[in-house]
């Protein structure tokens, strides 16, 4: 069987659903017999290579990640969102009725018992917040949408044998979820 | 020490991003900046998300806030979920029942277990037992599976039980929903009590194995673990009863490098007393101090393992308080004032974490049905402190009449060792690096100076910060120039 190239990464997300990956427990031995790990917050690889599977957790919150986002796009073959927040935002979008800049201000700037002259931080080295919270579908194109907060660890295993067997990810009620 | 923070001339240096931090939780970055002869001028860890959860908290009803904030983090998110459920419990003045208080901790010492041996196992292992400069395709647990079969098994086995005992107290094993203000929604049946108890002798064992493991990676290494990332700062923890080592409940202690007490048995309620808050524009993580150390430059401080294992006087369980014994004793105290030393103390948490569970399991009540305490005395404030797998976790609220949230703060364990983490990282660029060519194994010796902190940067970018109640503004000289006094502070006594 020729091996696949798998890369993962968390956008604004909390790593629950790279949790529930690990949850697979001992099924870990099988998958590496049949992936490598390209990047991934698993692996010490900084970019990715050319990939099979990209697996996203986390919605797109700031300009990082839609660098990371396009990246893998263009990198992997088959890319799907995984979780609840990659899906449609999930919980992080619920700052996006507010105004970011306010948010910004009261927490660095005006929040009592800040050390005097505190204000938002502003280095270059940081990236721009974007002002919504979007999925990531709104960015690039997905192939397969997982939901769940975080999907279960029999779901994302049958996504990844369905996709390694070159089938179309097929997944009962029992495996999908919408907490 | 802010040596290294801030270089004079940063546009003459060459900038080395260490980006993203990989085998650690969150999104962050080292930036290095070096001089013409590679000798580092500045190191900092940003922070470089921002999500700003407790905002939007605001206007929610109170009862799902336990349930809202553990989305702050996938890795210990029973952390997040009775630090709130604790800070409800006094929103609607209850005291758990025996039952309710045991369940809560098999679960918060399920998740400490798991936490750890996911950190070790599957995150920090590989620079240990291949070595920091080893080639990159190397250092991930799926090369550790080939090499270390019989290892990573160990590890699969830890976490997934730790993961069990939370599926069977929070109903599943990541963000589940156990724990309510005044109790815990979900008994714990006899079947569900035998089903882990079948794996408690074995998991004890295996805890003991990398406790062992760890003590001898440290002796075969001595002298590059004693040094490595030095960072000696005072300690801050929970404790119980005059001193015993406790995750789910106590009162704050601190303690300098050296041992000398700064507080003890301090009310964590009260925790904005004793700490004070930074900010600083290059990361989105605020920088903590202990106000009776002065500012964020000579107040900063470390939480978690380390400082848990050297500021209790006893770990309540016997393999876990002998191994602390030992590790105290060990060349002299060389590994308990390492930096990597908090790999080992980590271990030895995770044994006691076995141990109480063990406990928990033999325990009658454990299986009681009177899960949730009416309420009593309604307050407007609650906060919830609980020592989380990485530190102290701090959640505070306050809840107005119509049952919704009206303010929140977070200071969750990662940002306490804000200043801590790049101290280390800045003590490698020194020592580590000093004018040698960078090279990718160079510069995962930062990386492994951050891993020591197991740092989760998931939990520390949600953060906003504290809900402080008094402001004093310092002239550099430290007298006080103003001073001001938040109006709805409750119950505060100005001191």
């Amino acid at each position: 069987m020729t091996r696949l190239t798998l890369a993962t990464a968390s956008l604004a997300g909390c790593f629950g659903c790279h949790m529930s990956l690990l949850d697979i427990d001992e099924r870990l031995f099988d998958l590496i017999q049949r992936v490598d790990f390209d990047r991934s917050p698993l692996t010490d690889r900084k970019r990715c290579g050319s990939c099979d599977i990209g697996l996203i957790e986390g919605g797109v919150c700031n300009e990082e990640n839609v660098a990371v986002l396009q990246e893998f796009r263009a990198r992997c073959r088959i890319l799907v969102a995984v979780g609840a927040c990659a899906v449609n935002g999930g919980l992080p979008a619920q700052r996006n009725p507010l105004d970011l800049r306010d948010i910004l201000t009261a927490v660095y700037a005006t929040e009592g018992g800040l050390t005097a002259g505190a204000r938002i931080p502003d280095d270059p080295e940081l990236p721009l917040p974007l002002d919504r919270v979007r999925p990531l579908h709104e960015v690039v194109k997905i192939d397969y949408f997982l939901p769940g907060c975080p999907p279960g660890a029999d779901a994302l295993w049958q996504l990844l044998t369905d996709l390694i067997a070159g089938r179309a990810p097929r997944l009962g009620p029992d495996l999908l979820r919408y907490d | 020490m802010t040596d290294l923070e801030t270089a004079a001339h940063p546009e003459h240096l060459r900038r080395i991003a260490i980006e993203p931090l990989s085998r650690v939780e969150g999104h962050g970055k080292v930036t290095l900046l070096l001089d013409a002869d590679n000798r580092v001028r500045q190191a900092r860890l940003h922070i470089v998300e921002f999500r700003g959860f407790e905002k939007f908290i605001e206007g929610r009803p109170y009862w799902e806030v336990p349930v809202m904030v553990q989305r702050l983090c996938g890795i210990c998110p029973v952390s997040h979920h009775l630090a709130a459920a604790k800070a409800m419990d006094q929103i609607i003045g209850a005291r758990l029942t025996p039952t309710a208080e045991k369940i809560r901790r098999l679960m918060h010492y399920g998740q400490i277990l798991q936490s750890h041996a996911l950190h070790f196992f599957y995150l920090a292992a590989p620079d240990l037992l291949f070595g920091f400069d080893a080639a990159p395709d190397q250092r991930n647990v799926a090369v550790l599976a080939g090499t270390h079969r019989d290892l990573v098994r160990q590890g699969v086995l830890l976490r997934k039980f730790g993961q069990e005992v939370i599926r069977i107290t929070a109903g599943k094993r990541i963000h589940g929903t156990g724990a309510i203000p005044g109790g815990v929604n979900k008994a714990i049946t006899s079947a569900e009590r035998d089903w882990l108890r079948a794996d408690i002798a074995t998991v004890i064992a295996t805890c003991d194995e990398a406790v062992a493991r760890m003590a001898r990676l440290f002796e075969q290494q001595l002298d590059t673990y004693a040094h490595f990332a030095e960072c000696k700062a005072p300690a801050l923890c929970l404790v119980r009863n005059e001193g015993t080592l406790d995750f789910y409940d106590g009162g704050l202690r601190a303690r300098r490098a050296d041992g000398t007490p700064l507080f003890d048995n301090a009310a964590a309620d009260r925790y904005w007393e004793l700490i004070g808050e930074d900010v600083k524009s290059w990361s989105y993580m605020k920088f903590p101090f202990l106000k009776c150390l002065g500012d964020a430059d000579s107040g900063w401080y470390r939480v978690g393992p380390l400082a848990r294992l050297t500021l209790c006087d006893r770990v309540p369980t016997p393999r876990a308080e002998r191994e602390r014994q030992q590790f105290l004793a060990f060349a002299g105290g060389a590994a308990a004032r390492a930096t990597l030393g908090t790999h080992w103390a980590r271990m030895i948490e995770m044994l006691h974490a076995a141990e109480v569970i063990g406990m928990l399991l033999d325990d009658p009540e454990l299986l009681g049905r009177d899960l949730v305490a009416s309420g009593g005395q309604r307050a407007e404030r609650g906060v919830g402190v609980i020592e989380a797998p990485r530190g102290t976790l701090i959640h505070h609220y306050r809840v107005d009449e119509n049952d919704r949230v009206i303010r929140a703060n977070l200071i969750v364990s990662t940002t306490h060792n804000n200043q801590a983490m790049n101290a280390a990282i800045r003590s490698v660029a020194q020592r580590d690096f000093d004018g040698r060519e960078i090279s990718e194994g160079l510069l995962n010796h930062i990386e492994v100076a951050l891993r020591c902190f197991d740092p989760c940067l998931s939990c520390a970018t949600h953060a906003v910060g504290r809900m402080p109640l008094i402001v004093e503004a310092r002239g550099a000289d430290g007298r006080l120039i103003a001073r001001r006094v938040r109006d709805d502070a409750p119950m505060s006594k100005q001191p």
